[in-house]
């Protein structure tokens, strides 16, 4: 149900903006439809015309392409009953940059023939019959309201009445007038409605395409996921090599100093500044494990967990039951939802225990995370869950909170494993 | 500092670090035979003249992944006499448990910063080339710190743990007893509740069972 139909069956339909859009949408198809009409015939004509020479029949399968901006004028109009348009049925186009590709590609879409085809339909029957209903209707309209001051100096003869004077006319305005701006109004707006209808059945995406559009956008999102994976990868390795290699070469040579020195203030400070690295490190490490842990990498999700359970000041108790690798983006959405649970319940839960479960089951990962603190949690008080929701959402998963006052809270993550639909 | 002269093959791929390391151990005297940057080599110059001791990186060319481990746990299954010392950036006990299948020839697992308390570090070296056992202190603390309510070791009092924990690292009684502020009597009183509430009698090298066992589970 769309806005204009809504509109027809409202009190105020005739007070609104609605019957002078019908009248802008069904005025304004004449021009668009004539011009559709003189190009498809002007077109049909040269193809026919260089058939004899081949180039004709080639310029004949370019015929959907003509669909494709016939499709896109009349999506745009459209747009004028109905607020929220009409999106393209059109998928995105391969990265490729040759325009020739690119035009194939377009042609061979089932929406482009669809698209010609109401591009016929309105060039042949639709504007014209807009011409005619419109163009009547509001002849009538305008003469009503000029009315008196033409029957002032004329005589005027609308359908069975003549009218003869300036008093005669305006009585006819006042008379006719609403009747027939009534009547016209609500016909030209089913017509109008109608006709935008037709246009989102044949210019609109089917449900095939929807769904196919909802897979692209997927993908595009699920490609800046993996993109967020594989830079934080990348920083993790350049910390790595890099930073805490150093690092630690600067504690080996102060160990050095340490032996050489003389006991006395210049060994005491050499010490300090050995402890200081060391403590450099100490949190460099922490930092990269935040960023990308390596035993991610290298074990898997489980040896993961495992590792965050036993950094964590409660006991947690972990079972986990994963017969294989998951894909990379999935693994460490699962690592993340994990840490930042475990970090909340320390910090917030007041909990004595946590335990975290993860299997897989209808090849959906499941991970639950239960801690015995107070509850009351509040999902959208954790800044870094809505982070992981959203990266969830992107690999189609979701997460789940409950947290009733007393307890216990569970959160639990649910996730495809497998990325190749 | 025993004067021992151990025959060394030094895998690390950072040269910085090759180098800092090659120069801590030669000035302890040691050989360090050769000093290779990627795991396939390390087994090549290893397969051709078994050394003393092994030390590696555990992140290695050429996927910088624990190719070092893996390149180590080749070492145990074809070469078990050869002590085992590994470096790591991290404090992770899965790298550990995957060094632990065999228990023949010393083992130990250090984070990097350790080299840098060179006295210590050489130790360490000396007790894995003896065939010993030495475990990063943070990883001890890590692992200690996991499942304290349930699992063998909710029979420890805090005491036995924190001896376990230096045994762990490789440590002998007196050494603990100096560490803890005991007498050395204490310590022995302590490590023979551990084995008793452990119940490690399988002959081995209790001290190294105690601390593997509760590593393995």
């Amino acid at each position: 149900m769309n806005t204009a139909w809504a509109a027809l069956t409202s009190r105020r339909y005739l007070v609104s903006s609605w019957p002078w859009r019908s009248y802008a949408y069904l005025l304004s198809s004449v021009p668009a439809g004539a011009a559709t009409i003189t190009v498809l015939i002007g077109a049909a004509a040269v193809s026919a015309l260089l058939s004899p020479i081949l180039v004709g029949v080639l310029l004949l399968t370019g015929f959907p392409l003509l669909g494709v901006l016939v499709g896109i004028m009349e999506r745009y109009r459209a747009r004028l009953m109905m607020p929220a348009g009409i999106s393209s049925p059109h998928a995105q186009m391969p990265q490729s940059t040759r325009l020739r590709e690119r035009l194939r590609f377009r042609r061979r879409e089932q929406a482009s023939v669809r698209a010609l085809g109401y591009g016929f339909l309105f060039g042949v029957f639709l504007w014209p019959l807009n011409a005619l209903f419109a163009g009547v209707s509001l002849s009538v309209l305008g003469i009503t309201l000029v009315a008196p001051f033409i029957a002032d100096g004329d005589e005027i003869g609308m359908g069975p009445w003549t009218l003869t004077t300036f008093w005669e006319g305006l009585l006819f305005l006042v008379l006719f007038g609403p009747i027939w701006f009534t009547v016209s109004s609500y016909l030209l707006g089913w017509l109008a409605a109608g006709q935008a209808e037709l246009a989102k059945v044949m210019l609109g995406p089917r449900e095939d395409e929807l769904r196919r559009n909802l897979a692209d956008l997927r993908r595009s999102r699920l490609d800046l996921v993996d993109a967020f994976e594989t830079e934080r990868a990348r920083i993790e390795r350049h910390l790595h090599d890099g930073v805490q290699q150093r690092l630690v070469g600067l504690t080996m040579t102060l160990g050095l100093a340490e032996l050489d020195l003389p006991e006395g203030e210049g060994r005491r400070l050499v010490v300090k500044a050995h402890g200081e690295a060391e403590a450099a490190l100490a949190d460099l490490r922490e930092a990269v494990r935040g960023i990308h842990p390596r035993v991610l990498i290298d074990h898997g999700l489980e040896a993961a967990v495992r590792e965050v359970a036993d950094r964590s000041p409660l006991p947690v108790t972990v079972r986990m039951e994963l017969p294989r690798r998951l894909p990379a983006p999935i693994e460490a959405a699962a690592y993340f939802v994990v840490s930042e649970a475990l970090g909340n319940v320390a910090k917030h839960a007041q909990a004595s225990r946590c335990e975290v479960d993860g299997w897989i089951v209808d090849d959906q990962l499941v991970v639950t995370i239960t801690d015995d603190g107070i509850g009351g949690a509040n999902p959208a008080g954790g800044t870094g869950l809505t982070g992981l929701v959203t990266r969830l959402d992107a690999l189609g998963g979701t997460l789940d909170l409950t947290s009733p006052p007393g307890g216990p809270t569970r959160l639990r993550m649910e996730s495809p494993c497998r990325l190749d639909d | 500092m025993p004067a021992r002269r151990l025959s060394i093959v030094l895998a690390e791929d950072s040269l910085l670090l090759r180098e800092g390391l090659a120069s801590i151990l030669d000035r302890a005297g040691h050989e360090v035979r050769d000093a290779v940057g990627d795991a396939d080599t390390l087994l090549a110059v290893v397969r051709k003249e078994p050394p003393d001791v092994v030390i590696t990186d555990v992140r290695m060319p050429p996927g910088h992944s624990d190719e070092g481990l893996r390149a180590a746990a080749a070492i145990r299954s074809e070469l078990p006499g050869i002590g085992i010392l590994v470096l790591s950036q991290y404090v992770a006990d899965a790298y550990l448990s995957s060094l632990l299948e065999s228990t023949t020839g010393g083992i130990g697992y250090l984070l990097k910063d350790r080299v840098g308390h060179v006295t210590e570090f050489l130790a360490s070296l000396d007790r894995v080339a003896d065939g010993g056992t030495v475990v990063d202190p943070e990883v001890v603390r890590q692992l200690l710190a996991r499942r304290r309510d349930d699992g063998p070791l909710a029979a420890l009092t805090p005491r036995e743990l924190e001896v376990l924990a230096l045994m762990a690292e490789g440590r002998v009684n007196s050494s603990i007893a100096e560490q803890l502020v005991v007498s050395e009597a204490a310590v022995r009183k302590h490590v023979g509740n551990i084995f008793a509430k452990l119940h490690l009698d399988d002959g081995r090298d209790r001290r190294v069972s105690a601390v593997l066992t509760y590593l393995r589970g």
